[in-house]
């Protein structure tokens, strides 16, 4: 395999202002298929807003980004997520008032195509759709471990297994490349080891993972490669012990006479 | 076995229900007719209209939780279509099956049109732009009399055709079966039939691809378009679909009543059909259903009877029905909104049957990644 279609992910340059604060300035970094890439750096770094600009929520000022080998020139989330990107969401962004099964399916909608005629008259290819739906919702909550709940709320659920749900759901839509942001927030060190496990385990079925994280020990166990972010700059780049050692880092961390 | 034997009675008390439903439903202008006479009848026919109109509305509301103050907009247009297809306003007579797929179709079009500018809107900005449209179209029809007379202005169009398929019309009494039937009853099982399709359709979609992209978008759209839903399209069709209503009730409107003009369109109504939504109990077929019958007949019941009990009571009448009706709706409203929020019916959600393909303790095996594990 070459190196150019080893490349899921490319940044060339990207910025981001809002008003007077630059947001990103020149990103530019590169993920592989079917590694787990760790972005770090602290509060206010610009990791949010570069998630946000891979998945359409926000248009870049500057730079561009190839995904796929295709480039995404002011495109809408919901072609972003056909072209194979899901998300999290730093605050939990679930449908509350849908059941968990529900929440999964509505993942499902960008790789199915029933309208209103299939809807109405129900017909044969209709009901083998949302069959397949069905079972496959079922199959991603299993894997997340949470298909006991599958018929109540999503507001009902614990705060570890709404986490669970989000990831579930963007798997439901067969991305190439899953952003996780901050799925540990807020987790015990339970929760956060299953969720290393599961992670593990997304990516064992091919799934190229980014993950804003700020557990460390997370990062450090889980993730091939790590880029830091401080006020919108990449400041390192590389293997996680590499740059946890990186003086830069640890004076972005920890404040600027450290280094 | 043993489901087998557990699901029959509970399904031959649905077949019963559903049986008595029925039969209810086919007999009812007759019993009402004879208990509490035909004005009645005609009351329960609107009745259907609105709720026609109220789960058109659940769509855009109940469903894609898009808040449409001008929702009367398309009950209007579909209204006018009729009128101007088939009186002497422009000498057309064109019969009802053809006009009311027409008058859909338009009411189609302008809630697409009128759809499309207020997508990057929500909630109270949303409820404002549509108020506005609802209004424009009212004041369209208002003063679209003169360069060229179209509408005939607030006079309203007149001297409607009535319904009628062949010969067979339904504004004259009909003798069915040996039966007379009158021409209310007639429109009552017209409206009936057309009442149980928007109910279909409602029930279809809400259960479908697209009822649950709605429904994403009414709970999150930033989550809903990151899952890959189209945004703009799938608002665009609730829009449409629920105008699409809206003009089917519209065009049986103005073929019942023989008469339209603007100010059956006024901005009262589409607050009444949101009540009708809000109180019954929104995104539920059920609860919306129950709130366009109770809004209908309440008023009514009112009407006929604050009178009578006020002179039983005081020997005269203190407060005017008309307002005491509109008192009472108030009160209604605000006792709702207190002990049931979610309306009197709200929608609960369906339970769906986990899929056949493994048992428990298959279950407990697979949660591996279960932190209480």
């Amino acid at each position: 395999m070459t190196q150019a279609s080893d490349i899921l992910l490319q940044l060339d340059g990207v910025s981001k202002r809002f008003g007077g604060l630059a947001a990103l300035s020149d990103v530019s970094l590169h993920v592989r298929r079917g590694e787990i890439y760790g972005l770090i750096g602290p509060n206010g770094a610009g990791k949010t807003t570069l998630f946000n600009i891979l998945t359409g929520l926000y248009q870049l000022d500057a730079g561009h980004f190839t995904f796929a080998g295709r480039q995404f020139v002011r495109c809408k989330p919901h072609q972003l997520a056909h072209a194979g990107i899901a998300r999290t969401f730093q605050n939990i962004r679930l449908f509350p008032n849908m059941t968990i099964l529900e929440n999964v399916m509505v993942g499902r909608h960008v790789r199915t195509c029933s309208g209103i005629w299939a809807a109405l008259t129900r017909h044969a290819a209709a009901r083998s759709e949302e069959r397949d739906i069905v079972q496959r919702a079922h199959e991603l909550l299993r894997q997340v471990g949470i298909q006991r709940h599958s018929n109540t709320l999503a507001c009902n659920l614990s705060y570890g297994e709404q986490r669970r749900l989000e990831i579930a759901r963007a798997l439901a839509t067969e991305p190439t490349l899953l952003a996780l942001d901050e799925p540990a927030a807020g987790m015990h060190a339970t929760e956060t080891e299953s969720l290393k496990a599961l992670l593990q385990d997304i990516r064992a079925s091919g799934i190229t993972v980014l993950l804003i994280e700020h557990d460390v020990k997370l990062i450090m166990g889980l993730c091939d490669r790590v880029a830091v972010l401080d006020y919108g700059r990449k400041i390192a780049e590389g293997v996680p012990d590499a740059v946890r050692n990186d003086p830069v880092v640890i004076s972005a961390y920890i404040g600027g006479g450290a280094a | 076995m043993k489901i087998r034997e557990k699901m029959l009675p509970t399904k031959r008390n649905a077949w019963l229900a559903f049986t008595a439903l029925a039969l209810l439903l086919l007999v009812l202008p007759f019993a009402t007719d004879a208990l509490l006479g035909r004005g009645w009848v005609r009351i329960v026919d609107f009745a259907l209209l609105y709720i026609m109109l109220a789960l058109g509305l659940n769509i855009v509301v109940g469903y894609a939780g898009l808040l449409d103050l001008g929702y009367v907009a398309f009950f209007a247009v579909g209204a006018y279509t009729y009128a101007l297809l088939a009186s002497p306003q422009f000498g057309l007579h064109l019969p009802f099956w053809i006009i009311l797929p027409i008058g859909a179709l338009l009411a189609c079009l302008f809630g697409v049109l009128l759809g499309a500018p207020t997508l990057k809107l929500r909630g109270d900005y949303l409820a404002i732009v549509t108020l506005g449209f609802g209004e424009i179209i009212r004041i369209f029809l208002n003063n679209l009399n003169a360069p060229v007379n179209i509408t005939n202005g607030p006079q309203g169009i007149s001297q409607i055709d009535p319904m009628r398929l062949g010969g067979f019309s339904l504004n004259s009494s009909q003798e069915l079966f040996g039966l007379a039937v009158p021409a209310v009853h007639l429109h009552y099982y017209l409206f009936l039939a057309l009442t149980l399709l928007v109910i279909f359709v409602s029930l279809r979609l809400q259960d479908s691809r697209i009822g649950r992209a709605w429904m994403a978008i009414r709970e999150d759209e930033v989550a809903a378009a990151s899952m890959g839903i189209n945004t703009r399209n799938i608002k665009l069709l609730a829009f449409a679909m629920g105008a699409t209503f809206g003009g089917v009730a519209g065009g049986l409107f103005a073929g019942f009543q023989g008469f339209v003009s603007p100010e059956s369109f006024s901005l009262m109504e589409s607050i009444m059909i949101l009540c009708m939504v809000v109180l019954g109990g929104m995104g539920n077929i059920g609860g919306v259903v129950l709130g366009g019958v109770l809004l209908v007949l309440l008023p009514e019941a009112l009407r006929n009877g604050a009178e009578p009990v006020q002179q039983a009571l005081f020997g005269r009448t203190l407060i005017d029905p008309e307002s005491l009706r509109m008192l009472l709706f108030g009160l209604a409203l605000i006792l709702v909104m207190l002990w049931r929020p979610a309306g009197l019916w709200p929608s609960t959600r369906r339970q769906r049957e986990l899929e056949a393909h493994d048992g428990e303790a298959q279950q407990e095996q697979d949660t591996v990644y279960d932190a209480s594990k």
